[in-house]
């Protein structure tokens, strides 16, 4: 670890994330004001003025700490697609390459096709029934991530089944799940953490995406992707109100992009960092 | 080479027609009933049965999935309950927005990326390979949707040089028409610009190091001609290949870039639907653009065979 500091990629995506992380965490038991009371008086004031540090939206309510609580409704919805999508992803990839065979087959195609279909419109079809929100939400992002990962761990499990010491302990008689465990799932479980990095990135613009369409989190809650599209109205009279959450949406797909590139870099002396 | 066109074809076909099955189930088998969803909580007993028939939710699931799909191959899509017209007729009019938006964007982006990964590559580890880094980092992480609301604040709201949006439709002209998309599809390009920069450099970086540059290079040929007449078509295959992946990415791209910018394209039509609850039309939307990404996989793939003979052999 003492050579983080010779990999900035790594160094700035982790500062930004944790950054992140702990900002959403603090929402949970501070934010300057809360993030639903309106105030009419003070609505649309600019950052750094009477309206707090990043100003107030046509409501009056505290942009700041809509930020900060936005932070962690995306965060949380991210992390818990992406986790689904990693766990079912990543068992369905140790187990075919296990079995391997026709199995390998109707598996690969069955990721082509869920593929074919992006998470959005998976989210308008669950949100014609479920009813829009972040069950919902979480779900169409979470069934894109499936084929993520398990193609990519199905790929890694292939190169680590072909080793030398997997076949002395298939040779030994060590079942195929124990072997998995053992072999397979350690020598794999970098691969999956750079990933996960990697994805979470990605539900976050899918979230901000979906939200910003009305078919994230329900109001009052605020999401990033909602306080652009409110912000849609006010573009003449409160430009920040466009900008800020953007921003905050490109910081956060940014650092955790950076981390995992920085991840990959540092766990696999292979891959060119430049 | 005939041999493997056949299987691939078939292999086609069967992941189209699994796609349709699943949406379908999906659309269909989900709790809730269709019509009920159609009507809302307002519609009595008899409307509802009326429209059951109609739209022959009374049939078992297998007689209506089959109905849908022999339409479908007919070029019959099923009728539009909001507006009341074929949505065949609905997607080829949303088309004449969307297509035009999604091949302006890819043009885009190749026409940033490729100069841009080319310039990288040859200054190796330089600024500019610096400057090509920093870009397709951010490029990646702004969402489409905010770069189309900052474009319509810059260019529209504060400067009064572009429409915020619409579509005047063709028939004002090509140039109108074009000048409507312009800011969408600048939206639209720039995340792709990212991924392609990073794709055309690791390219030619690649290809640099092979054998035949440098065969050019000792022929005599200068640097820069070595790259673009030798490195440059070897590394459009990865770029290609790219711009299939990233297909899904554009169409979610622009789904959200044209309700950001009010264009009456296939997204809109699709989000359309979804508030009016009509669910023929989403039915047949999500169907298309999944055809549309793995049709588009499917051409990735064939050109591939174009491009190497090596892949040409069975496996």
């Amino acid at each position: 670890m003492a050579g983080i500091f010779r990999r900035p990629v790594l160094l700035i995506g982790l500062v930004v994330t944790l950054a992140l992380v702990a900002v959403a965490l603090f929402s949970l038991v501070w934010t300057p004001s809360l993030p639903s009371k309106m105030n009419i008086v003070q609505r649309l004031k600019p950052p750094l003025g009477p309206g707090g540090l990043l100003g107030t939206d046509q409501f009056g309510r505290d942009v700041a700490s809509m930020l900060m609580v936005g932070a962690w409704n995306s965060l949380s919805t991210s992390f818990l697609a992406v986790a689904i999508g990693a766990m079912v992803g990543s068992a369905v990839g140790v187990i075919v390459a296990m079995q391997r065979g026709w199995l390998e087959l109707i598996v690969m195609r069955g990721c082509d096709i869920i593929f074919a279909v992006p998470p959005i419109l998976s989210a308008m079809m669950l949100g014609a029934f479920l009813g829009s929100g972040r069950f919902t939400a979480i779900i169409a992002i979470a069934v894109f991530m499936v084929p993520v990962f398990a193609r990519l761990t199905l790929a890694g499990a292939k190169q680590i089944w072909a080793r030398d010491y997997v076949t002395a302990a298939v040779g030994i008689g060590r079942s195929k799940a124990k072997i998995t465990l053992v072999h397979i799932l350690p020598n794999i479980s970098n691969q999956i953490i750079v990933q996960v990095t990697i994805q979470l990135g990605l539900a976050i613009l899918t979230e901000a995406g979906l939200s910003f369409l009305g078919l994230g989190m329900p109001p009052p809650a605020p999401t990033w992707g909602r306080m652009l599209a409110d912000s849609q109205t006010f573009f003449g009279q409160a430009p920040w109100l466009a900008i800020l959450p953007g921003m905050a949406i490109a910081v956060a797909v940014l650092g955790l992009n950076m981390l995992g590139d920085g991840l990959r870099d540092m766990l696999d002396p292979k891959t060119n960092a430049g | 080479m005939i041999s493997i066109l056949i299987r691939r074809l078939v292999s086609l076909i069967v992941t189209l027609l699994v796609v349709s099955l699943l949406i379908f189930t999906v659309m269909n088998l989900l709790p809730g009933d269709p019509a009920a969803i159609m009507l809302g909580t307002s519609a009595t007993p008899e409307t509802l049965a009326a429209l059951r028939t109609q739209m022959g939710l009374d049939e078992p699931l297998v007689v209506r999935y089959l109905a849908w799909l022999i339409g479908v191959l007919q070029g019959d899509l099923g009728q539009s309950y909001t507006y009341g017209v074929p949505v065949a007729g609905l997607i080829v009019e949303r088309l004449a927005v969307t297509l035009p938006l999604a091949l302006m964007a890819v043009v885009m982006s190749v026409a940033i990326a490729v100069p841009l990964g080319v310039a990288a590559a040859r200054r190796h580890n330089g600024v500019f390979d610096y400057i090509a880094g920093a870009f397709s980092y951010v490029s990646i992480a702004v969402p489409a949707f905010w770069v189309g609301l900052l474009l319509i604040i810059a260019f529209s709201t504060k400067l009064g040089w572009m429409p915020a949006g619409g579509f005047p439709g063709w028939n004002a002209g090509l140039w109108t028409g074009l000048a409507a998309l312009l800011m969408p599809a600048i939206a639209l390009a720039l995340p792709q610009a990212g991924v392609l920069t990073r794709v055309a450099r690791s390219a030619v970086l690649d290809v640099m190091g092979e054998d035949f540059v440098r065969t050019a290079r000792a022929k005599g040929l200068s640097d820069k001609a070595a790259v673009w007449r030798h490195a440059l078509p070897n590394a459009l295959i990865p770029v290609v290949t790219m711009i299939g992946l990233q297909f899904t990415f554009l169409i979610a791209g622009a789904v959200l870039v044209e309700n950001v910018f009010n264009l009456p394209g296939l997204g809109r039509l699709a989000l359309q639907a979804l508030s009016q609850r009509d669910i023929i039309v989403m039915q047949d939307v999500v169907l298309f653009f999944s055809a549309l990404v793995i049709v588009m996989n499917f051409l990735v793939d064939l050109a591939y065979l174009v491009i190497d003979p090596r892949l040409r052999v069975a496996t």
